[in-house]
């Protein structure tokens, strides 16, 4: 079991910063995900857990120990791969053996022929049954032992991999989008599996995609990546409801949140679209952006209610999505709203507001700021609009 | 003329121009055969004929065998073209995976160098190579037959190129799992270039097989002579103007080609198409 420990880790390629200083401690036991939009680095980052890529600066540490330049495979960690990484010629009993073979074996008896001859290999090889055996048993791969991974589905296949990745009973798991090539239903399938793999096996997971529901549902903690920096890391709650930077509210969250422009007044007063909020502040004057999350949107006349008109709606049979273009912004805003109720014609106009609660504030930099309810209204569901 | 009557008088027409070829090809071949099988008194007449009016073909395989070693010449062959194809494999992969897969400063460079060594015919480094064996003593042996080519710079392009083409979890996936660099090479790109590593061994083995400039010049001693070498030497010498047996030997030098390319037929086209090359 490993505490993986990053300080200062940046990674450069032909002078173009990838990593621009990652810290991070993961705790032993912890599940912990790495999302983020494409090129971000997510992949990079795990590489340089893995070994497989030195960092440019910054050091890794696996239980307080400095990894640099251990070998990928001395650190203990298994990684899984986004297109499984299975050898091709070799049987799933054989992909699953390898690790094991690898460690377990002298130079001498892993040698092709000779090998065979070597009088521990014997005893060695039939513990090394022993154990591919029990891990097909628990990944449900016994049937298909014999056979090539050309011969598997992909479901099976990504098993295989995992599979040949617990074998060996590594310190830590590294996942790299292990799911993505899979479709809907089976990725939902093995999400489920993977959790409680994790449950099971209670080492380390380090688990990077770009499917924020996989990242919502599997991990203890979310760590948020964009371009090289980590910006926030808590809870998946913590994330979604709380975000500390605007890329990471736009970034987390399906369909992407509601921003709208808005100016912090000199008298901290936050208008939004030209109109008032109930809502003060201690930041700055100057622009900030106002997001809603499309749940926390309601629909409805009111005082300041912001008017638009639906442009497009999206049954999704659970629930249902409204796009509403308002004047001065070029994104439509989007509500979320139970099918139930009756939903307004495409084309029709439409009033849209948002209780003080659901307000989350951004300055012109994007970082997060601090709104309260004047002190007059101390009821939370106060709305803010509308 | 209705279109099926008309694709009958063009497959018709086709049919005919591609057996002119194959004929144009294989004439030289059947000649050979025909003249194997005859007895020296046949063989010079005014009147063409293909087949012999007395056969005498196991006379003449007879004769060979007993007027040249033989089979000597053939155990030679395959000691030689066998032995070069291993040491070039064993050079080329471990140099094709490193151009392919490993990153160091200078290696397009390097990569660079590997394409011009294969502009360079043999026959311009003959004479270099020749005086280096000379100094080391070891003209006139099978090392001077084989060294040369341990190298193939064509190999390693080859290896290289199709080593591109393995994608790089499959590399990492290996180093993850304790592979060395050296084991990776044997263990996980050679089984997946496998179809490549058939490609080239048929050009080497063909090419090394059939070589007749090489051997000529470092071979004196009658006991190392590769199969080509042989017959040609049988023409000069033993045989005279007795071209009954001669051909019977050229037949016993060119069965193991063909009959490879017969029991290969598949991997023999595979390879071909896989290199793009004729
Ligand atoms: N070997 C390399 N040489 C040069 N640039 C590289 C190399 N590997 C990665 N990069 C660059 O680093 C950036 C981050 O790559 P990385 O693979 O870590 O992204 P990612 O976050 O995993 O993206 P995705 O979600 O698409 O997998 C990309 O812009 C990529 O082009
Ligand atoms: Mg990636």
């Amino acid at each position: 079991m490993a505490k993986i420990e990053l300080n200062g880790v940046r990674k450069t390629f032909d002078q173009t910063a990838i990593l621009k200083g990652i810290d991070l401690t993961i705790e032993d036991g912890e599940f912990i995900a790495l999302i983020g939009p494409s090129g971000c680095g997510k992949s990079t980052l795990l590489r340089i857990i893995a070994g497989l890529e030195p960092q440019s600066s910054g050091e890794v540490r696996i239980d307080g120990v400095q990894v640099d330049g251990v070998r990928p495979s001395a650190r203990n960690l298994a990684m899984v791969f986004q297109s499984y990484a299975l050898y091709p010629h070799l049987s799933v009993f054989d992909n699953i053996a390898v690790p094991l073979r690898m460690r377990r074996h002298s130079a001498l008896a892993r040698m092709p022929l000779i090998g065979r001859l070597h009088p521990e290999r014997g005893r060695t090889e039939r513990g090394i049954r022993e154990d591919v055996e029990r891990v097909a048993a628990q990944l449900e791969l016994a049937a298909l032992l014999k056979r090539k991974p050309g011969q598997l589905s992909g479901g099976q296949r990504q098993r295989v991999a995992v599979g040949r990745a617990i074998v060996r009973q590594p310190v830590g798991f590294l996942f790299d989008e292990p799911l993505s090539n899979l479709d809907a239903k089976l990725r939902v399938h093995m999400r489920a599996e993977l959790a409680q793999l994790h449950r099971q096996l209670k080492a380390t997971f380090v688990y990077v995609t770009h499917d924020q529901a996989e990242a919502m549902t599997m991990s203890s903690r979310i760590a948020v990546m964009i371009e090289g920096n980590i910006v926030q890391i808590g809870t998946p709650a913590e994330v979604y409801e709380n975000p500390r930077d605007i890329r990471v509210a736009e970034f987390v969250g399906s369909p992407k949140i509601n921003a709208m422009p808005g100016v912090i007044r000199e008298d901290r007063g936050l208008e939004v679209l030209g109109r008032q909020l109930r809502l003060n502040t201690t930041a700055a004057a100057g622009r900030c952006t106002v997001c809603v999350r499309p749940e926390r949107m309601e629909l409805g006349p009111g005082p300041g209610a912001i008017a638009g008109i639906v442009t497009h709606l999206e049954h999704l049979g659970a629930e249902a999505f409204i796009h509403v273009k308002v004047d001065r912004i070029d994104l439509p805003l989007l509500a979320r709203v139970s099918p139930d109720q009756q939903l307004p014609e495409i084309g029709s106009a439409i009033q849209l507001g948002f209780s003080a609660s659901a307000v989350r504030a951004f300055d012109a930099t994007g970082k997060r700021i601090d709104v309260t309810a004047p002190a007059r209204s101390e009821r939370v569901r106060e709305k803010a609009l509308g | 003329m209705t279109p099926r009557h008309r694709s009958i008088v063009w497959s018709f027409t086709r049919h005919s121009l591609l057996l002119c070829g194959a004929a144009f090809i294989l004439l030289p071949f059947l000649w050979m055969i025909s003249t194997a099988s005859k007895p020296q008194t046949e063989i010079f007449t005014k009147s063409i004929h293909f087949i012999p009016h007395s056969f005498a073909l196991w006379d003449n395989f007879a004769t060979a065998f007993g007027k040249a070693n033989l089979w000597r010449f053939l155990v030679n062959g395959v000691v030689v073209t066998v032995s070069i194809f291993l040491l070039q494999v064993l050079i080329a992969l471990p140099a094709a995976y490193a151009l392919a897969k490993l990153r160091f400063a200078g290696r397009e460079v390097l990569f660079a160098l590997v394409l011009f060594c294969i502009l360079i015919p043999p026959q311009a480094t003959a004479i270099p190579v020749f005086l280096l064996f000379h100094k080391l003593g070891i003209l006139d042996s099978y090392a001077a037959l084989i060294v040369p080519f341990t190298i193939s710079a064509f190999g390693i392009f080859l290896m290289r190129q199709f080593f591109k083409t393995v994608p790089d979890d499959l590399i990492e996936a290996a180093r993850m799992d304790g592979i060395s660099e050296f084991g990776i090479v044997w263990r996980v790109m050679l089984p997946t270039a496998i179809p490549a590593l058939t490609a080239f061994g048929i050009f080497s083995v063909v090419a090394h097989w059939n070589d007749y400039f090489w051997p000529l010049i470092v071979l004196n001693s009658e006991h190392l002579r590769t199969p080509p070498l042989g017959v040609a030497s049988f023409r000069n010498e033993e045989a005279g103007t007795n071209y009954g047996p001669l051909m019977a030997a050229a037949i016993v030098i060119i069965a193991p080609l063909v009959v490879a390319f017969l029991l290969a037929q598949r991997r023999f086209i595979e390879g071909i198409t896989l290199t793009g090359i004729k």
